[in-house]
Formats: structure tokens, C-alpha cells, sequence
């Protein structure tokens, strides 16, 4: 057993009595509903295509629609509004952090790591403007994200500590009555939550909640900790509803070729015409 | 590189070691795979594709179908010191050196179990039946990329972009390094996913059409179906960009999964590309059961080959023109 921190310890009490109310038993279900809503071994059926249907991929925060930074796009490059999916708006930075932050927004062309179609690590993978598709065994919880062809393991069983960081991270999931949690930790420090600069480092903690409501909603929640970044744990949550056209499947997004002139163009014998 | 990044790696090495497999093993045909929760014969697991059997059969052994037990003993082992696994440095610095390189390398050190001198079964030379067009292709190919391959980014392999490693397919085949695949199975799917560049295939087992014809993708579209105990994939809506020998956006392939012990998967492909063979060509050897795990290759975002490259090439014309 890993020790937990005191927030995590909290957290784990703060559910078992929140899923007390909320566990439906299974006696009470018809079995043609219980058996649509879950898997073999009986757990919420999360297997599907889903997607986000918010702007929080711009900015986690409420933001007025304004102009893109690339004249050229026009509109199409322009930043939708957004009411913001921080709980109590505000993300708790400490000084320092807070100006990285604002430093990252003034130059997120340059530093946001979407632009260079990096892996969008976690939660941002989440929210992302693309579909991903969860893949649910009993040992393993797969999921890939459209964007970037991303994709991340959820291990049912704990494997231990993370081996390496990186930019998905590694996460350890179980289930609290009808929810899946997901302690995922082992994170590098070059991923960003959004466009507009929120940032962590190495020691990212993220305890993520996929609740079903129905069968084509998950309510999502995630619980961001990083103690040198910011002053207490801080909590993002949003819907994230089923794909549900009939020929729905994920498309590939292998984004890398479309960045080799950002990245690679000044190297080239001949420069590319405009 | 970090401290913790190295010894992942030193451990990644000695984790993905491949597993011996007997010499000669018969494929069990009376073997039953265990089903998933859902019927489908349960060919879940992380599995591993090395093998030192090349896909063509090698010149020397034309007209030599298979190996006898004793060959393939002494063909492992010539391969053995071919890859300088066995030879030591004259001194500490060239031994490091050798062992470093060594240790990206996981090529496996078997022959694949039918004793099959090519992965090729079909035709039987062992030799991939290039059509006189295909061969003008690749040979005009090849004159390119000697010409040009430091001009850009998109004169370097589809491995040095980090868009596709060579041989994570579909169709897959036995690679230098991290051969690992994952498959997961879930009502409708089979799932594979490869460690390299962390490319993943849905495919579907529910009967829909494949994707219109006009949209193309560098892993294709995949569609399932089961034959038994054998999982079939028809693959199409590949690319136009040529990312598997030569092969355009013609490409048709099937493959073929069937379990054929615990540890064991007996892998198929037929290849069918008008506009490069003379006709359909197939393959075969084991995908073996690894201990895993799956690592994150980050290949992208740490992409230092093609700004080396071509910024070398740039450097070194500069210093010409001086």
C-alpha cells in the first residue's frame, strides 16, 4: 500500500459517502437495463466514443469570445466565450506561479505544446475539441484520444510506482460504486492544461471521476495537485457525452506532418513558398 | 537524460528480452483459446513480433524452404556474431560503446518456429513478387532520396518524422527494437495498441462498410470479423504516400489472427497492391506472449533526428562553400 497524502486520504472518505447515496443496487435494475448499462463483470459500461462539448481546451476559465493571433485565419482562428470549469473560478497559483502563468499566455504561441502537436497529457487530454474512445477490461482501462493519437493505460491492478515520467503519465484506476476513479501521477512537466498557459510540474497529481448519468453522459471531474505550483488542491469538472452517429470511429489526427515547417521549415535546402 | 528516464531504460532492456520459443514447435491445431467475457476467442495480452527471420528469404538459401533443426541452430548462432552480440571491445571505452548500441537492439535471436527461411510463405521462393512497374517505382524512389534525402522533412523515413515506424503496421512485422503490441478485446473491437509512436487500430467487428474511398489514413481502415477461431482484418483507404515497400493508396491487406497456444499467436498477412505486385504475396511468424509493460514512445516530442539531419546537412554545405 502506498501512503496516500492527507488531501487523497479526505478525498477517498468525502467519496465512499457521496457513492453511498448514489449506488443504485443491482437488484433494483431490470436485467435487460443492467445488462445494457454494464460490463460482464458488472461494472458501469464505459466503452464508446466520447467527447467534450465546452471551450475549456481555450482557456479553463470564463473567457469572452476575442480575436485569434494569426490575421490570416479570421474568425476561423478566433477564441470562442467560455464559462469556465474551475470549481470557484479560481485556480489557486502561488506567486511565483502566477506569473509563469501570465508569462505563458503572452507567448503561448511559442510555448503551447499543442501548437507543436506534443501529447496533450492529462486532464487536457480530456477536453480536447476531438473524440476518444475508452476501451474497458476488467485488468485494463485503455483510452485514445483522437488528437495526436494519444493514449494512456489505466491499470486496474496497481503496477508500483510510475518507471519514467511522461507525458501521459501513469494511472492506477478503481471503482467507488458507479464511478471510476483514476489516480494518475509520473507526469513530465511539459504538458499544459489549456491554450492560455495553466501549467504544472513533475510532481502533478491528478485524481480524475468518470461518473455515468444515463448511458451516453459521463460526468467528469478532475482534482489537480501540484505543491509547487499551487497553494491547495483545485478541482475542474464538465460533462462528456456519447458520439452517437451511427459510423462514428475515431480518425487519425497524426498531427506531427502538419508541423514540420513550423518546426523543421528553417533547416530546409530550398525554404517552402508561402 | 534524467537519472530515472536511464535506469527505465536500462530496465526497459532487460524486460522486453524475448521469449524463447521452442525450436520446430507444430502449431497446435486442436488448441482452444480461452473466450472473452463476450464470446470472442481472447487473444488479449501483450505480445512481441521479434524474429531473426527476414521477410524475403536471404540469397544464399535459394531453393532452401526450411531450415533442418541443426541449420537453424547454426544460422542463430552466425547471427548471433553477425550482430556482434557476443564480441567484446579491445578496450573499456570501445566495449561500453558496443554494449550501449547493442542494448537498443531486440531483434529477437530464433528463427520463427516452421523453420520457414522468409517470413514470405507465398509465393514459394520466399521473394516478394515486385512487378516490373514496382520495381521501376522503388528504384526511382531510392534515386530520389539519394538525391534529395536532406532537403526537408518530408525526404526522411516515416520513422525519423516519427509518423509511423516502419514496422508497426498494419502490417506488422518483426522490428530492431520494442516489437510490443498490446490487444484488447471489448464487445464489437478487437484493440491493437503499439508501443512504437503509440499507434493504436480500432478495429471493428460489426459489419459496417469501410471509410469513402476518398478519405485515406497512414494505419488504413480497419474491419473485423471471425473465421472460427481466427480473427480476420481487411484493411483499406491506406495513404497514397508510400509507407510500406513501395505500396500507394491501392493497398488491400488481410490479416489473420489465430491463437495457437497460451503464449502464442500465429500472425498472417496478404498484401495485394496492383500497382506494385506482379500479384497478392503473404507472410507469417509468431506474435510471442512479453511480460511487458507497454512503454510511452514520445517520439514527436522528442524529435531531435530531423533537426540533426537536416541542420548537419545544412552545416556541412556551408562549410563546402567556403
Amino acid at each position: 500500500m502506498r501512503t496516500q497524502p492527507y488531501s487523497r486520504v479526505l478525498f477517498i472518505v468525502a467519496l465512499a459517502a457521496a457513492s453511498a447515496f448514489c449506488a443504485v443496487p443491482a437488484a433494483a435494475q431490470t436485467p435487460a437495463a443492467a445488462r445494457a448499462g454494464r460490463t460482464a463483470d458488472g461494472k458501469p459500461n464505459l466503452n464508446g466514443i466520447w467527447q467534450v462539448m465546452n471551450t475549456a481546451n481555450w482557456d479553463l476559465q470564463s473567457h469572452s469570445a476575442q480575436a485569434g493571433q494569426m490575421i490570416p485565419l479570421g474568425a476561423t482562428g478566433a477564441v470562442p466565450a467560455g464559462l469556465g470549469v474551475v470549481e470557484g473560478e479560481e485556480i489557486p497559483y502561488l506567486p511565483a506561479a502566477a506569473a509563469q502563468k501570465k508569462q505563458n499566455y503572452a507567448n503561448r504561441l511559442k510555448l503551447d505544446p499543442e501548437v507543436k502537436c506534443y501529447l496533450p497529457g492529462v486532464p487536457r487530454a480530456t477536453y480536447m475539441p476531438f473524440p476518444f474512445q475508452i476501451v474497458q477490461t476488467a485488468k485494463y482501462i485503455l483510452i485514445t484520444y483522437e488528437y495526436a493519437n494519444a493514449v494512456r493505460t489505466i491499470y486496474m491492478e496497481d503496477p508500483g510506482p510510475a518507471p519514467v515520467d511522461s507525458w501521459m503519465g501513469q494511472s492506477v484506476g478503481h471503482w467507488e460504486g458507479n464511478t471510476l476513479v483514476v489516480d494518475a501521477k509520473g507526469f513530465n512537466d511539459q504538458s499544459w492544461f489549456d491554450r492560455a498557459g495553466n501549467f504544472h510540474t513533475d510532481a502533478l497529481h491528478v485524481i480524475e471521476r468518470y461518473t455515468p448519468r444515463g448511458s451516453d453522459v459521463l460526468m467528469y471531474e478532475a482534482t489537480i495537485e501540484d505543491p509547487g505550483v499551487f497553494s491547495r488542491p483545485w478541482k475542474i469538472s464538465m460533462p462528456i457525452y456519447r458520439r452517437l452517429e451511427k459510423n462514428v470511429q475515431l480518425l487519425e489526427f497524426k498531427c506531427q506532418e502538419f508541423v514540420e515547417e513550423l518546426l523543421y521549415g528553417q533547416y530546409r535546402k530550398q525554404p517552402a513558398k508561402p | 537524460m534524467n537519472h530515472r528516464l536511464l535506469v527505465s531504460i536500462i530496465g526497459l532492456s532487460g524486460l522486453i528480452a524475448p521469449s524463447a520459443y521452442p525450436q520446430a514447435a507444430k502449431t497446435n491445431s486442436t488448441y482452444t483459446p480461452p473466450r472473452t467475457p463476450d464470446g470472442q476467442p481472447d487473444l488479449q495480452g501483450i505480445w512481441n513480433s521479434a524474429t531473426i527471420t527476414t521477410l524475403e528469404r536471404p540469397a544464399e538459401l535459394a531453393g532452401k524452404a526450411f531450415f533442418t533443426p541443426q541449420e537453424a541452430v547454426a544460422y542463430e548462432k552466425k547471427f548471433a556474431v553477425d550482430a556482434n552480440r557476443d564480441v567484446r571491445g579491445s578496450n573499456g571505452a570501445t566495449d561500453v560503446a558496443g554494449a550501449y548500441n547493442q542494448g537498443w537492439f531486440d531483434r529477437g535471436t530464433k528463427v520463427v518456429p516452421s523453420l520457414r527461411t522468409s517470413l514470405v510463405t507465398n509465393p514459394p521462393d520466399g521473394k516478394i513478387p515486385y512487378s516490373a512497374e514496382g520495381q521501376k517505382r522503388l528504384a526511382d524512389a531510392a534515386e530520389h532520396t539519394r538525391a534529395h534525402y536532406t532537403d526537408g522533412p518530408e525526404e526522411l523515413t516515416l520513422a525519423d518524422r516519427c509518423i509511423l515506424w516502419r514496422t508497426a503496421g498494419p502490417p506488422m512485422l518483426p522490428g530492431p527494437y520494442n516489437s510490443n503490441y498490446q490487444i484488447f478485446q471489448t464487445p464489437g473491437y478487437v484493440v491493437i495498441a503499439v508501443e512504437m509512436i503509440h499507434d493504436v487500430r480500432f478495429i471493428p467487428l460489426d459489419g459496417r462498410p469501410h471509410l469513402p474511398p476518398n478519405m485515406k489514413q497512414w494505419l488504413g481502415d480497419s474491419r473485423g470479423h471471425w473465421e472460427g477461431n481466427t480473427l480476420v482484418v481487411d484493411t483499406t483507404n491506406f495513404t497514397e504516400k508510400p509507407r510500406f515497400l513501395g505500396t500507394t493508396g491501392k493497398l488491400h491487406l488481410t490479416e489473420r489472427f489465430t491463437r495457437t497456444s497460451a503464449d502464442a499467436i500465429t500472425y498472417e498477412f496478404t498484401v495485394d497492391d496492383p500497382a506494385m505486385f506482379s500479384k497478392p504475396w503473404s507472410a507469417s511468424f509468431p506474435l510471442n506472449r512479453s511480460q511487458g509493460p507497454i512503454y510511452e514512445y514520445a517520439c514527436h516530442e522528442g524529435n531531435y533526428a530531423v533537426p540533426g539531419i537536416l541542420g548537419g546537412a545544412r552545416k556541412a554545405e556551408r562549410e563546402t562553400s567556403r
